[in-house]
């Protein structure tokens, strides 16, 4: 029964944003399609969070990249083949991150929260400080890609709507997807190895090889997410793939809710929309609050941490007759 | 490069060295004793490099601006981990990251409310502003070689209190056991308070310190926490010796890798890539010893 209410809200949900470009404004959508990108960056690295217990801060390196990928696929002022682009993008991160993680996958605990997030900086550093891609001042990508298939295409992501409606469906086949491997063996080893990786070896898994596959996994599909952020927004800059970005994204898995896909989605949804609503607050008593907003958003992560400790979906048990304890309870 | 430019640049990257290693040694103490994994240890850096700012110009010195600085830097500490830090022994990782990242935005954003986002200097002392001359053209500020005697200074000061005193064995112990310690009638709350006090006070120190060779800029916390990071990840977490060697390392590499020059196959390597070499250094160092040189195994 209570699978059932849980499946109808989602689908509820996807109806509501299925329905919204009928009647929003051209921004409101670019606003909910930027969001929806950050959902499926946000559901990668709960991959990794949430599920194999590996608390990355750097993975707006991978983000990045594939933002950089797109801007060098495109021929100079023309657009890249959206076919082409998108896999050669994904392929590069998931490279990236195969290497990385070979290396930081070595180290566990503290040790890998301070190595993923310095291999992020080394990576920062090669895009900034050199001038293989525009430096610090970034590339723009010119034209948005587009989705021919020998001279026809089904859809142009010039158009807004367009857009909207590929990202929600690959925001929808992300989740599914990974719903699917999380319930396949698979993902019971890697939840295993998230409680008890010592266990897990001791039963004969190799437990290296499924981080790893998880790594490289949660790597492509935030170059996917980063391939359309950089779409949508025509420009890639070294700050894609900041610390600060790393720190975003961390901070919507955990604030909706770490371990459940769903949590990472309404993060994503919550923490932008905040931000917005932060953004826009008057001035009081001479300060800027709107320019200094984030003071407010710190201090809400602050509070969030003291008082959420199961994050936003975490609120849900407070629904009367809910007794099902959420999915991260067990963790930590 | 000849003899008295080479002497410079060592000079520099061991200057620079120790400096890492006063704001690196209070976050390897915090990780390897309280278990806490501390985002905002750069910030308490930055707030070190405001302080020394905005109090010289107050009191009209920098030395009565450093102690200022390093009292408030201690009250600053005391009161973040009575509020805030204190509730996170028990928690996961993931929640102290998510915390002390809240702290570097809550910080940062009083920086800019408070000061602006402008570039401030600071002025060197008056009784350390001569230059030790090398030869015609080239002479080393005396400020640099105080700055560095300070840090050899406190780092000596460290290890004594650390190996030799009683509050010292005291804090070895808790960091091997917390609730033993504990039981034998330790206030272990206080002993950590005090510890997490002594970080933020290095950190700050170091920062009012560096106040007067780069100037203050926002961001700079930030700068340095990442490589602090490098350096406690190749010395390993908790040792103290770890992360005075790998300060060194790094502050040599770091200077080196900006003033020499090489090429490969017309491929330009440095000084180009220099901000890249400290982290191919931990890459290194992670495959041969993935728990860092004086980390311990397992």
């Amino acid at each position: 029964m209570r699978h059932s209410r849980a499946t109808f809200v989602l689908l509820a949900c996807l109806l509501a944003l299925a329905l919204l470009p009928h009647f929003a404004e051209k921004y409101y959508i670019q606003l909910f399609t930027k969001i929806m990108i950050m959902a499926i960056f946000a559901m990668s690295l709960d991959l990794l969070v949430g599920y194999t217990g590996l608390v990355s801060l750097g993975h707006a390196a991978f983000f990045g990249l594939a933002g950089y990928v797109l801007a060098y696929a495109a021929p100079q002022y023309e657009a890249a083949n959206l076919w082409l682009s998108l896999p050669l993008a994904m392929a590069c991160s998931g490279l990236l991150a195969l290497v990385i993680g070979a290396l930081v996958l070595r180290t566990s605990g503290i040790y890998f929260i301070m190595v993923t997030l310095a291999f992020a900086q080394m990576l920062f550093f090669l895009f900034h400080d050199t001038k293989i891609a525009g430096g610090a001042d970034g590339i723009y990508v010119y034209a948005k890609p587009v989705a021919a298939i020998a001279g026809w295409a089904p859809f142009t992501l010039e158009n807004h709507v367009h857009f909207y409606f590929v990202v929600l469906v690959l925001l929808t086949l992300v989740y599914a997807v990974l719903r699917r491997l999380l319930a396949s063996p698979f993902g019971r080893v890697i939840v295993g190895i998230r409680v008890n990786e010592q266990r897990m070896r001791s039963l004969g898994y190799r437990t290296y090889r499924y981080k790893l596959v998880c790594f490289v996994l949660a790597g492509a599909l935030a170059g996917m997410a980063g391939y359309f952020a950089a779409a949508q927004f025509g420009f890639v800059s070294p700050e894609t793939l900041s610390w600060h970005q790393s720190g975003g994204v961390l901070m919507m898995v955990i604030l909706g809710g770490m371990g459940t896909l769903t949590g990472a989605v309404l993060g994503a949804f919550a923490i932008i929309l905040l931000e917005l609503g932060l953004q826009a607050l008057p001035d009081a008593g001479g300060v800027e609050i709107a320019k200094h907003w984030q003071l407010l958003m710190g201090t809400f992560i602050v509070g969030a941490v003291l008082l959420l400790p199961h994050g936003l979906l975490g609120l849900r048990r407070l629904w009367p007759g809910s007794e099902r304890k959420p999915a991260e309870a067990s963790h930590g | 490069m000849d003899a008295n430019t080479f002497l410079i640049q060592v000079l520099n990257g061991i200057q620079y060295g120790l400096l890492l290693f006063l704001v690196a040694s209070g976050l390897t103490l915090i990780l390897g004793i309280m278990g806490i994994i501390n985002l905002a240890h750069g910030t308490f850096y930055m707030v070190g490099a405001y302080l020394a700012f905005s109090l010289s110009q107050h009191f009209g010195s920098l030395w009565l601006a450093m102690a200022g600085g390093v009292v408030i830097a201690v009250v600053i500490g005391i009161v973040l981990e009575w509020l805030l830090i204190s509730r996170l022994y028990h928690r996961d990782h993931l929640y102290q990251v998510l915390l002390t990242y809240g702290l570097i935005l809550i910080f940062e954003e009083l920086r800019s409310v408070v000061f602006g986002d402008d570039v401030h200097g600071v002025a060197v002392p008056e009784m350390l502003r001569a230059s030790i001359p090398l030869n015609e053209t080239l002479s080393y500020p005396v400020y640099r070689l105080w700055m560095s005697a300070v840090c050899i200074v406190l780092a000596l000061g460290m290890y004594l209190l650390i190996q030799k005193t009683r509050l010292g064995m005291t804090i070895r112990a808790g960091a091997a056991n917390r609730e033993m310690v504990q039981s034998l009638g330790i206030n272990i709350n206080l002993l950590y308070r005090l510890v997490f006090a002594l970080g933020v006070a290095l950190a700050a120190f170091a920062g009012m310190i560096a106040a007067p060779v780069a100037s203050v800029f926002p961001g700079m916390g930030n700068q340095v926490l990442i490589v602090c990071f490098v350096v406690v990840v190749i010395g390993g977490i908790g040792s103290v010796k770890g992360a005075m060697l790998a300060a060194l390392l790094i502050g040599l590499v770091d200077t080196f890798g900006k003033v020499l020059t090489l090429e490969i196959g017309g491929l330009h390597i440095l000084p180009e890539l220099s901000g890249m070499m400290i982290y191919v250094l931990m890459a290194v160092v992670l495959l041969a010893r993935p728990q860092g040189l004086f980390g311990k195994s397992g």
